[in-house]
């Protein structure tokens, strides 16, 4: 009733992200007062306006205004972040997994999950939670047949292609491989995150004691339900 | 508003399910943060109407009731909407839809579902408790809002507090029997989204068949169980859900998508339901028969419209 979909591809690319992150600052810009939430994906912005001030016929003709006349923005030029992630079987259950499925060693999985920048492509699921990839082709692993009823706050983990770290202690079924303690929630909580879409992320190994010593907490992952 | 009265109810029992809300989170969807807020954002307006409150004064959503209880701090005037949750004051029946009095020491107890499933219980200018961002609606799984800050729900030994004075009690213009959140089966649905995908059988069922409330039903959605939808369209890459979105996964039984869902899903949707149907099937208990019926996105414009100039 109050909700559009804009749809700019038909596939995840990370040649997309340029686009997107235009089309959200100008839709931002254009809707103004009129936006009740504007929710950008892979492929798509989701402009939900105040349908009791806009009519739907004005905010078609918004939206095409944009479309018109947008140009990708540089996102080489966006922000980098650098996570430090402790990964260990004991707080990544799943690292033995990805590596059988991998056919490669455990350190091997982590040097290939560290050997790339990963493009932020949409944020969603929890507060400050960014969908990340794409990771080696060799890394791809299907969800968790049942996920985890919990998962720890700072847990990374990988599905299929996608990368990513959760904010908060939440359910989830994805293949975890280590630990950080990237303050993604507390920065959501301020209503600026940590990760936007267009960012790229390179993640650093550290060890037990770096990682404790930025204040992570070691306790163990339950295994896989 | 005149100030200094103050107030609070303090949790003897916490039921099963009962939290704060409001209007819910809005201009926060790009975070990943859902939009939380009343699900029966219709009974929920009128609560704060009884009492002259803001229209999104902070209020209580209690879900079931299954033995919550609240003993009055101070003496005041409150507002029950919404379901009929066999509620009573002390030994005294509650019925929504009207304002009442309490007096310091008195105990509200809110026992079992009779007719829908969430009352709302407002209270003097609402709860003061604290804004997490723009809302004080409690979010469980986001650990945001409520009356500690975190999305904790009630539990026992929790003071509700207040500091507002309401504008004066009013009396509901219409029976609350007859409430639109509370009466009628029909889900008004505006089609869109992936909706040209399912096959044409699919749809007739969709719009011409009943459809049961599952028992899998919380905040976040609630499923419904009947006909089983096909969907042409494989796999879908994920993108933002509206209120009310009825997305059929691959078991072709849809779920339709309320106050805390995820931001965004990659499941293929019919449209989404009319705020005014959303809030109608958050008051379905399991087993209720509803069905869905089409509706032209002005039309239900319009309905809205007309529901929000009510409470004027």
């Amino acid at each position: 009733m109050d909700a559009l979909m804009v749809r700019l591809f038909d596939t995840i690319d990370e040649t997309n992200m340029g686009w997107i992150v235009a089309a959200d600052k100008q839709l931002r810009q254009v809707f103004a007062e009129d936006l009740i939430d504007l929710v950008p994906s892979y492929t798509t912005l989701m402009v939900h306006y105040d349908a009791l001030r806009l009519s739907h016929a004005e905010a078609l003709q918004r939206i095409e205004q944009v479309l018109e006349s947008l140009q990708p923005t540089d996102t080489r030029q966006g922000r980098r972040h650098e996570v430090p992630v402790w990964y260990d079987p004991s707080v990544g259950p799943e690292l033995t997994r990805v590596a059988q499925q991998a056919g490669i060693a455990e350190e091997d999985v982590v040097k290939r999950h560290c050997s790339r920048d990963y493009y932020v492509f949409a944020l969603g699921f929890a507060p400050g939670y960014g969908f990340m990839g794409l990771v080696h082709e060799a890394l791809a692993t299907p969800r968790l047949k049942t996920p985890r009823r919990r998962v720890a706050a700072g847990s990374v983990g990988i599905a299929e292609r996608q990368t990513a770290i959760y904010p908060l202690l939440s359910p989830g079924g994805w293949n975890i491989l280590g630990r950080t303690t990237f303050p993604l929630f507390e920065y959501a909580l301020r209503g600026e995150p940590l990760l936007r879409p267009g960012d790229r992320v390179r993640f650093q190994p550290i060890s037990r004691e770096e990682f404790v010593a930025q204040g992570g907490d070691t306790t163990p992952l339950e295994a896989a339900p | 508003m005149s100030s200094g009265e103050y107030g609070s109810l303090r949790v003897v029992r916490a039921g099963p399910l009962a939290l704060v809300v409001d209007n819910g989170r809005y201009g926060v969807r790009h975070l990943g943060v859902t939009q939380g807020g009343a699900a029966d954002w219709f009974s929920f307006h009128w609560a704060n109407w009884l009492l002259g409150n803001a229209l999104d004064a902070a209020a209580l959503e209690i879900v079931i009731g299954g033995g919550l209880e609240l003993e009055a701090q101070a003496d005041a005037t409150l507002a029950l909407m919404g379901a009929d949750l066999d509620a009573q004051l002390d030994d005294r029946s509650l019925l929504p839809g009207a304002s009442f009095e309490v007096r310091a020491g008195q105990r509200l107890v809110f026992r079992q579902p009779r007719n829908g499933l969430r009352a709302y219980l407002a209270v003097p200018g609402g709860f003061s408790v604290p804004k997490v961002l723009g809302s004080r609606s409690a979010t469980p799984r986001e650990q945001l809002g409520g009356q500690h800050g975190d999305g904790r729900t009630l539990m026992v030994g929790d003071s509700l507090e207040w500091h507002g004075r309401s504008s004066g009690s009013r009396g509901l213009p219409f029976e609350p029997a007859t409430s639109l959140s509370l009466s009628g089966n029909y889900l008004a649905l505006v089609p869109g989204a992936q909706i040209g995908h399912f096959s044409g059988a699919s749809l007739s069922r969709a719009f011409n068949l009943p459809w049961q409330v599952d028992d899998r039903a919380d905040r976040m959605g609630v499923r419904l169980v009947g006909p089983r939808l096909v969907c042409r369209l494989g796999s879908m890459i994920s993108e933002g859900i509206p209120l009310g979105a009825v997305q059929v996964p691959p078991d072709g039984q849809p779920i339709v998508l309320l106050n805390d869902r995820q931001t965004i899903g990659g499941y293929p949707r019919l449209g989404a339901l009319t705020p005014l149907a959303v809030a109608r099937l958050s008051q379905c208990l399991p087993g209720r028969e509803v069905r869905l019926v089409a509706t032209a996105r002005e039309q239900a414009l319009q309905v809205h419209r007309r529901c929000l100039a009510a409470l004027q």
